[in-house]
């Protein structure tokens, strides 16, 4: 702290972060609309029927997608979560917050789905696999996530809180995946994972690949725009309240 | 302390005499509330009555359903217990003492959990058997539910005192505290009930026992720390 | 692949565009409740007064 009075938003944010964001938004959102678009072309239209489960097996278009796109959100938080608490970097948090509505919302996904695919294919809605059971543990930590986030009233707490919250729960996804294979087997469960694919022809495989890329640019364009409100509305809420409240 | 003056202690001593000082204190505590303690313990009980009053009372279905409904039924006893490991310290200021003291917060920390335990898991262990006879568990089974607990029990009061720590004066506490830390339970509950299963398919349950072991000893090395950690962050 | 062929999905229509269309509301919901959230943020800031 020198003698210049501090602009004390750098604390909270680089203050030309949400233009910078606004800026890249069209960069990731435009090419995301555009690679849906073609893979929903391709595993819709263009894609065969498969041999065994007809046509509904193009589920997989979207529930592939979604879920991969559950885990690595969760991943690319711990990652932000990571970088705030060893460099005290309030916007790293900030990206972490910003992703996690869209990581649930994708959990969901891949669950919803899942269960639409499971029906007709394996006959029940829910089948209790180790895909599909570890899938609804992560929409839980998710969840406590963002309860943790919300009943948390100082931002500043919330974040390190949240930060830590996410450190551990990645540290326990690979034990709970591996403890919900473990019980799923132990039980003689489930011997048809939901997520196994008809063998996949090369153009399944294509649509699948521009379906989670698409979602891929979707999530960084959307976490950008709410990172952006994220941004805005704590610099409201700190000068309503004075510089006094953001002192660290 | 004159002493930390003379001798300055080698890290390991102040840590482990930190691990002693926050046992002792927090033991001593506990038992001036016993009836407390004693409630929560009759929680446990009630729950796991509660399995067979939903489901009727066929002896096979209860031995089935037995070994799941007592470790169910302990990880809720154990949420339930969590919230006194820091709150009334955290109410009345001790907390921040106890945080600014020279021995290393995680040894501090880890003595609390100890004690926690002792007060709150291990009778809860001992009590086990007595109720696996409302399942017609016998023998072998009831032991390895006991032993099952024994390992399974430390590990839940390591991992939810992360939890207790980071809800800390949140409002909604105690479900919050079970939506944050039930799924990280999930793998202590299955490891624990399966063992049973396991053995009555006829194979030794050392696979079982195995993961609960190593969990423990990774929650013993590594929830001290991160439990730490969040307590600072509550008081800060 | 006839334009009702598409929509029947070999009788499975239920389950294939109730997954689909379930998924596309649920990111028109998010996209819009975002945009609504930011353009609320923007607004607020500016006639709200953050010093700057």
């Amino acid at each position: 702290m020198s003698a210049h009075s501090v602009n004390w938003f750098r604390f909270a944010s680089p203050a030309s972060f949400p233009p910078l964001a606004r800026a890249l938004v069209p960069w990731f959102a435009i090419p995301s609309a555009l690679l849906a678009a073609a893979g929903l072309y391709l595993g819709l239209i263009v894609a065969p029927a498969d041999a065994q489960q007809g046509e509904v097996y193009r589920i997989i278009f979207i529930h592939v997608a979604a879920a991969w796109m559950s885990m690595f959100i969760y991943m690319v938080m711990a990652f932000w979560s990571a970088v705030s608490l060893m460099f005290n970097a309030r916007l790293a948090a900030m990206m972490a917050q910003a992703l996690a509505p869209t990581g649930a919302l994708f959990t969901f996904i891949a669950l919803w789905t899942g269960s639409l695919w499971g029906k007709p294919a394996w006959g029940t809605y829910w089948a209790w696999d180790a895909r599909m059971t570890s899938e609804l543990i992560l929409l839980f930590l998710y969840f406590g996530y963002l309860a943790l986030r919300n009943a948390i009233a100082d931002a500043r707490r919330a974040d390190r809180a949240c930060s830590v919250l996410v450190l551990v729960g990645v540290v326990n996804i690979p034990v709970i995946y591996f403890s919900v294979q473990w019980w799923n087997t132990l039980h003689q469960g489930a011997t048809v994972s939901l997520t196994a694919a008809p063998r996949m022809a090369a153009i399944m495989l294509t649509a699948m690949l521009l379906m989670t890329l698409a979602a891929w640019l979707y999530t960084i364009a959307i976490s950008l725009v709410r990172v952006q409100a994220i941004v805005l509305e704590r610099e409201r809420s700190v000068s309503w309240t004075g510089p006094a409240e953001a002192s660290q | 302390m004159s002493e930390a003056a003379l001798h300055p202690p080698a890290i390991d001593d102040s840590a482990w005499r930190g691990v002693s000082w926050a046992l002792a204190r927090d033991l001593r505590l506990a038992l001036r509330s016993k009836s407390e303690l004693a409630v929560q313990l009759l929680f446990y009980v009630i729950v796991v009555t509660l399995f067979p009053l939903g489901i009727g009372p066929e002896p096979g279905l209860l031995r089935t359903l037995g070994p799941g409904a007592l470790w169910v039924a302990a990880l809720l006893a154990s949420l339930l217990a969590l919230p006194r490991l820091f709150a009334s310290d955290f109410a009345d200021g001790t907390l921040e003492q106890i945080a600014l003291s020279p021995h290393p917060l995680p040894a501090l920390v880890l003595g609390k959990i100890l004690a926690h335990w002792l007060a709150t898991g291990a009778p809860l262990v001992v009590l086990s058997p007595l109720l696996g006879m409302q399942f017609g568990l016998e023998g072998e089974e009831t032991k390895l539910v006991v032993i099952g607990l024994v390992l399974g029990t430390p590990t839940l009061s390591l991992l939810g005192a992360i939890g207790a720590a980071l809800t800390l004066g949140v409002r909604g506490g105690g479900a919050l505290l079970a939506l944050l830390i039930l799924p990280l339970y999930v793998p202590v509950l299955i490891f624990g009930a399966g063992a049973v299963d396991t053995l009555r398919g006829g194979i030794a349950p050392t696979g079982e026992l195995s993961m609960l072991t190593a969990a423990l000893l990774a929650a013993i090395v590594g929830a001290p720390f991160a439990c730490a950690a969040a307590v600072r962050i509550a008081l800060d | 692949m006839s334009l009702g062929d598409f929509f029947a999905m070999g009788g499975k229509a239920f389950y294939v565009w109730g997954a689909y269309g379930v998924t596309a509301l649920l990111i028109i919901v998010e996209v819009l409740a975002v945009s609504a959230r930011v353009r609320n943020a923007r607004g607020a800031a500016e006639s709200g007064g953050g010093s700057r």
